[in-house]
């Protein structure tokens, strides 16, 4: 169903992104690419230690996706890593498994919905799959003054 | 013959396309995605049935009665192509997977042989990526450098600029006929004639263009033409590479094997004659033979009704869409088919494309692996409507209600 994908707070982080805004002084700046369709974003993670102390995103895409990474910077803030980790596997079985939804999912469960719509499932993820990479490579670490 | 467009028209959808008449969540389905790919005709359909149930056979090399009936069909089709395009002479129809592969024989065998470091191939800013990522792999691997004809901002090639492009390093033009994008038809034999008076040669992609419009390669004079069968009701995997006889027989092969040899020994192969040097291996023979039935179909429907008729269908949906507040078209070309590329403000196409899915109405979303042109306009992605002749006004209505919906929806 349509508005079991367009639930009113997936529209309401699409038209105004929360932590939408670049983070000069962020620990690390990772892009997330969906080559397929064209949305990018940037995701700036500043970390104390172990936890996520900030983060926010800037970029164009589809309101799934960027509903998605908004609610994401919501709900990671204040995580630690391994919290965020889980979260995120949580979050990435509710999308693509018939599992009933993770108890503490929050706000995130409203993307239950897009499990009815297999083609954008990559664009409820694209946000996530840039934070772990944030999170997890070094490689792809920018350090930004 | 003789009866009003409409009642052609709609027969033509009812009957001879049986995918159109379908439901798709709930709702009746409004295909409009014919840039990706047409449906195919019940008699396209027939044809490639018939082949597998009765005559299947490898074909040139038989002596029995399966292998001579398939060949006879195979050689059949690439008449048909001939016809349909006009080429003088049926020795210049190269069966390719399509448009893809015709340019990349192109470039691998007559890029291969004539660029040098330092040469140029000259090509629109508004071409599809696969008439740029082959010229940009032999430029890398030649030195050579690649130059981009730029558009206005209704997605028209600047003609002047294209020509200011043209100079003694040019050794090739390549453009396509009709983008995918915007729906530009270009001027392809005047394109084709001032590169002439550089002593350049041309390619002109024609993919978007059989469906719609008449093509007569010997009109356009191009030195080479590309087509893809799917596009034009045929079946996907097969295409036309049409090019010039003396230009081709200088082209060394693209691909080495069976039936592009004349004879092989291990200290010398001599090669097969056109067109079969560049067909080697056993070809696509089914869909050889579904798009020489598809052209039998456009022969019969009329490619001057086809034209007439979409024209005006177009021109329906173009002010139906201007009429919707917050809707930008993208590629507005005074000479434009077929295509409806539009962005609606706030909303994003990938949005508008599952919505519109959700009311039975298939059309594409992205940037329709033309990039390039997508950034000119300032967009990442667009909606696109593609219409064939089986659309209706019925069909753009369904779109607009559809449009009007995702515009409620995002309210």
């Amino acid at each position: 169903m349509l508005q079991d994908l367009y639930q009113e707070v997936i529209l309401d982080h699409s038209k105004r992104p929360r932590n939408f805004h670049q983070m000069p002084d962020a620990t690390r700046r990772v892009e997330g690419y969906n080559p397929l369709c064209g949305d990018k974003l940037a995701l700036f993670v500043k970390l104390d230690g172990d936890t996520i102390q900030d983060i926010s995103f800037v970029g164009a895409g589809c309101a799934i996706s960027t509903s998605s990474a908004s609610l994401m910077t919501e709900t990671v803030k204040g995580k630690s890593r391994q919290e965020a980790v889980q979260m995120m596997e949580r979050f990435h079985d509710l999308l693509t498994t018939d599992k009933p939804p993770a108890a503490n999912l929050g706000k995130l469960a409203v993307f239950s919905g897009v499990r009815e719509f297999p083609v954008r499932v990559k664009c409820a993820t694209l946000a996530w799959h840039t934070l772990k990479s944030a999170l997890t490579s070094a490689e792809e670490v920018v350090s930004t003054e | 013959m003789g009866l009003a467009i409409k009642t052609w028209q709609d027969q033509a959808s009812r009957e001879h396309f049986p995918l159109l008449d379908q439901r798709v969540h709930g709702k009746a389905l409004v295909y409009l995605d014919n840039a990706a790919t047409t449906q195919k005709p019940q008699m396209v359909l027939d044809a490639m049935n018939q082949f597998y149930q009765m005559d299947n056979s490898n074909i040139h090399r038989g002596v029995h009665e399966l292998s001579e009936r398939s060949t006879r069909h195979y050689e059949e089709a690439r008449v048909k192509l001939q016809r349909f395009i006009n080429a003088g002479d049926w020795r210049e129809i190269i069966f390719v997977r399509g448009v893809t592969e015709g340019i990349n024989l192109v470039a691998y065998t007559y890029g291969r042989r004539h660029v040098q470091a330092g040469d140029e191939i000259v090509i629109s800013a508004m071409e599809h990526h696969s008439n740029i990522v082959p010229w940009q792999i032999l430029c890398e691997e030649k030195q050579a450098i690649l130059r981009i004809a730029p558009i206005n901002q209704r997605g028209e090639l600047l003609l002047d600029e294209y020509e200011k492009l043209l100079g003694p390093r040019t050794k090739l033009v390549s453009m396509v006929h009709v983008s995918n994008a915007l729906g530009t038809i270009n001027p392809v034999a005047e394109i084709t004639r001032i590169a002439h008076q550089h002593g350049v040669p041309v390619f002109i992609d024609g993919a978007q263009a059989v469906a719609h419009m008449k093509v007569d390669v010997q009109a356009l004079d191009c030195d080479f033409y590309s087509l893809s069968g799917h596009k034009m009701f045929g079946p996907t995997g097969i295409g036309v590479l049409y090019g010039k006889a003396d230009l081709l027989n200088k082209m060394p092969p693209y691909q080495g094997g069976g039936d592009m040899i004349r004879s092989v020994s291990f200290a010398k192969t001599t090669y097969n004659d056109l067109p079969y040097k560049f067909e080697a291996g056993t070809p696509n023979i089914a869909g050889t033979i579904g798009l020489g039935a598809a052209v039998d179909y456009i022969d019969e429907i009329g490619l001057d009704r086809i034209q007439t008729y979409e024209h005006d269908l177009l021109a329906y949906g173009t002010a139906q869409l201007e009429r919707i507040p917050g809707l930008r078209l993208i590629g507005t070309a005074r000479e434009k088919a077929s295509v409806l590329s539009f962005v609606l403000e706030g909303v994003h196409p990938h949005d508008v494309g599952t919505i519109l899915d959700r009311e039975g109405v298939a059309v594409r979303t992205g940037h329709h692996c033309a990039q390039p042109v997508l950034e000119w306009f300032g967009v990442p992605a667009t909606t696109r409507a593609s219409l064939a002749f089986y659309n209706t006004k019925a069909d753009i209505d369904a779109l607009v209600a559809g449009i009007h919906k995702v515009k409620e929806i995002f309210a």
